[in-house]
């Protein structure tokens, strides 16, 4: 019922090479990839919480596991889209309650959300990871 | 003027909160996670069980789980409404991201249970 009102054709531009891509709207379409990439590994997040709490035998061969460089990558892939995740969605809670809504601010906290998330990671990763 | 049809009363204002709500109990415990990390010995298991086993962390720890599949649960299903146009396969997508999300949600309570 509801599309029935909207008959207009309305422009359409799908030339992918000419629409820009500003940091604002990559931060914005990696935090949706984040969250639906976190939400498909959670059984694998979930698991490695698990046996890392256990018991020491467990926890052995939890590390074990992550003691192989691909399984370390993937980790610290995940490990950067939460974190990603976590900074840019502290940065839509702001613009929520419309604090920095402005291009200039709005630019710079990307800019923020980026710096902080990738520092977080590595400072995290090289804790539990190494 | 585009004449909406609106159906039912405000759920997603409801979800609209949630979903911030939710957020903001997520990011406050990752903030103490990344504290009690910072502050964790060279231990290993025994440093690592320490983070979790006390009271105040087994509450926050299973406050973060709630409200990360609440959460999850208007992520995904708002994914699934943007992509997912057939309306058969949004409602199984949507019924599989249920089901697992409640699922996922007993395993979590019981390895806090055991700790
Ligand atoms: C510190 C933790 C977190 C914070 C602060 C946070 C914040 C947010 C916020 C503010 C939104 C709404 C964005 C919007 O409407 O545009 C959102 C959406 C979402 N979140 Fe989170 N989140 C956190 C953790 C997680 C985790 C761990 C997952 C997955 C396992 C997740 C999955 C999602 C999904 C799937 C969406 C929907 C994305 C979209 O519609 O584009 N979130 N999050």
């Amino acid at each position: 019922m509801a599309e029935i009102a909207i008959k207009k054709k309305r422009p359409k531009n799908l030339d992918i090479p000419t629409i820009r891509m500003p940091l604002p709207s990559v931060l914005s379409i990696l935090h949706r990839i984040s969250g639906a990439v976190l939400f498909l590994l959670l059984p694998c997040l979930l698991w490695l919480f698990q046996q890392s709490l256990a018991s020491p035998e467990a926890y052995a061969a939890a590390k074990a596991v992550t003691s192989n460089v691909l399984v370390k990558i993937v980790l610290l892939g995940l490990l950067w889209l939460y974190m990603h995740h976590f900074c840019a969605g502290i940065r839509y809670l702001l613009l929520d309650l419309h604090k920095g809504v402005d291009l200039q601010p709005a630019r710079f906290s990307s800019k923020v959300v980026f710096a902080v998330s990738i520092a977080l990671t590595l400072i995290v990763g090289a804790k539990v990871l190494l | 003027m585009i004449n909406r049809i609106v159906v039912g009363a405000g759920y997603g204002l409801k979800d609209w909160i949630v979903q911030r709500a939710t957020a903001l109990i997520m990011a406050v415990y990752t903030l103490i996670l990344l504290v009690a990390l910072g502050a964790m010995g060279p231990g290993g298991y025994e440093a690592w069980r320490a983070i979790f086993a006390n009271g105040f962390m087994q509450f926050m720890t299973f406050l973060f789980f709630v409200s990360l599949f609440w959460h999850v649960w208007i992520g995904v299903r708002d994914i699934w409404m943007d992509y997912a146009k057939p309306d058969g396969l949004r409602l199984v997508l949507m019924i599989a991201t249920a089901a697992a999300l409640v699922g996922y949600a007993g395993w979590a309570a019981k390895i806090l249970w055991r700790l």
